[in-house]
C-alpha cells in the first residue's frame, strides 16, 4: 500500500509542477507533511542534499524520500512517478508536433514564447551569479571567494572563445568550479 | 537485422551520453539546458538549434522536471520510444544512485567539508553555464532586425529580474502565457493588415 501511496502522491506533484524544481518544492512539502511521512527538519536536510548532487532536484527529492519510506523499491516506485508524467507528456507532444509545430497559429505563439523563455533562463543564471557573490547563509554580504571563482571561470570561457575559438565544455565547468571550491573554501 | 544492430548501437550511445549529463548535471533544468545543447547540438549533431529551442518551450511550458523532458525528446528523435526510454534511464540512474547511497549510509553527507566545498565552487559555475546558454540562444536567434522579439527577451529578463529579487510568488507560467497571447495577438494584427490591403 506505502508503494502505491508514494506513486501517487509524486505522479501527482509531477503532474501540477510547472517550470522546473522551484515551483515543486512547496508542492512536495505539502503533500509529505499531510502524509506525515516526514518531520519538517528531516525533509529541509533532504531539500539541501537533492541541491547539491547532481539531477534534477525534484528526481533526486522522490528518491530520497522514497527510500526512506519504502527501502529500495520505494525509491524505484517514487522516482518513476515523478518522471511518468514528463516522460508521456512530451512523448505524446513529439509525435505529433510535425504537424502541430507547423501550424500557422502555434508558430505565432512560439515567436512570443521563445524569446519570453530566453529571457526567463537569462534571468535566471544573472540572479544566480549575484546572489552568490552577495549573499552568505541569507545575509547579504559580498563573498570574496564567490566572486574570485566567477570571475576566474567567465575570464577563462571568454578567453578562450575568442582566442582558439573554442567553447569550453559546461562539463568542463563544473569540474573546475567544484575544485576551486574545494581549494577556497 | 542490421537495422536492429543500429538501433541497439544508437541506444548504447544515447544511454551513455545522457549518464554522463546526469552526472554533471547540478543546479536543476536551466544548467541541463547548457549541457545539452552543447553536446547534443554542437558535437554530436543529434538535434538542431532550432528543435533545441522548441523542446526548451516544450519543457518550460509542460509540467514535471526539464531534464526529463529534454532527454524524453532527444531520445526519440534518435531512436524511437525504445531511444526515449534508454535516455530517460540514463539521466536518472546517476543521482538515483547516488542519493539511494547517501540515504542508507551517508547520513552526514552536508557536513563533509569536500562536499560542501564542492558545491560551494560549483554553485558558481552553474550560474555561468545558465548565463552562457541564454546568450547563446540570444545570438542564434535567426531575425536580429527585428525588434519584438528583442523587447520581449528584455522584458522578461527584468520581470522575471525583480520576481526573484524579492521573491515574488509569480510562476514562469503566467509570464509565458502573456508572451504567447502578445505573440498571437501580433500574428493576428498583421494578418488583418495584410487582408485590409488585400481587398
Amino acid at each position: 500500500m506505502m508503494y502505491l501511496e508514494l506513486f501517487f502522491a509524486f505522479f501527482k506533484v509531477s503532474c501540477f509542477a510547472f517550470g522546473g524544481a522551484y515551483g515543486a518544492i512547496p508542492l512536495i512539502r505539502e503533500m509529505v507533511l499531510s502524509h506525515g511521512w516526514l518531520n519538517d527538519e528531516s525533509l529541509t536536510y533532504m531539500i539541501a542534499v537533492s541541491e547539491s548532487t547532481p539531477g534534477p532536484i525534484m528526481v533526486n527529492l522522490a528518491t530520497y524520500i522514497g527510500s526512506e519510506k519504502g527501502g529500495f523499491w520505494g525509491a524505484v516506485i517514487a522516482t518513476v512517478g515523478v518522471i511518468l508524467p514528463a516522460y508521456l507528456i512530451v512523448l505524446l507532444i513529439t509525435a505529433l508536433m510535425k504537424n502541430f509545430i507547423k501550424n500557422k497559429y502555434v508558430q505565432a505563439i512560439l515567436q512570443g514564447v521563445k524569446p519570453c523563455v530566453t529571457g526567463i533562463i537569462l534571468a535566471t543564471g544573472v540572479f544566480m551569479v549575484v546572489k552568490n557573490c552577495l549573499c552568505i547563509d541569507g545575509i547579504w554580504e559580498l563573498d570574496i571567494r564567490a566572486v574570485g571563482i566567477t570571475v576566474a571561470l567567465a575570464g577563462c570561457m571568454v578567453i578562450l572563445k575568442k582566442v582558439r575559438k573554442k567553447n569550453i565544455s559546461p562539463i568542463t565547468i563544473i569540474l573546475i568550479s567544484a575544485l576551486l571550491g574545494i581549494v577556497l573554501y | 537485422m542490421m537495422r536492429e544492430k543500429r538501433i541497439m548501437n544508437k541506444c548504447l550511445t544515447l544511454f551513455l551520453t545522457f549518464f554522463r549529463i546526469g552526472i554533471f548535471t547540478f543546479g536543476g533544468g536551466y544548467a541541463m539546458i547548457g549541457i545539452i545543447e552543447d553536446i547534443c547540438v554542437e558535437r554530436k549533431k543529434w538535434i538542431s538549434h532550432e528543435d533545441m529551442m522548441n523542446i526548451t518551450v516544450i519543457a518550460e511550458s509542460t509540467p514535471g522536471p526539464i531534464a526529463i523532458n529534454c532527454a524524453t525528446f532527444v531520445g526519440y528523435k534518435q531512436a524511437g520510444v525504445m531511444g526515449a526510454v534508454v535516455a530517460t534511464f540514463g539521466v536518472v540512474l546517476p543521482s538515483f544512485v547516488l542519493i539511494f547511497l547517501i540515504s542508507k549510509y551517508l547520513v552526514h553527507f552536508m557536513d563533509m567539508p569536500v562536499v560542501s566545498g564542492a558545491f560551494q565552487g560549483i554553485k558558481a559555475g552553474v550560474g555561468i553555464i545558465i548565463v552562457n546558454a541564454a546568450i547563446n540562444m540570444i545570438k542564434k536567434m535567426k531575425d536580429k532586425k527585428k525588434k519584438i522579439p528583442q523587447v520581449i527577451i528584455w522584458c522578461s529578463f527584468g520581470i522575471m529580474l525583480v520576481v526573484n529579487i524579492f521573491s515574488w510568488n509569480v510562476s514562469t507560467i503566467s509570464l509565458m502565457l502573456t508572451a504567447a497571447v502578445v505573440g498571437l495577438g501580433i500574428f493576428l494584427i498583421k494578418e488583418a493588415d495584410k487582408g485590409g490591403k488585400g481587398r
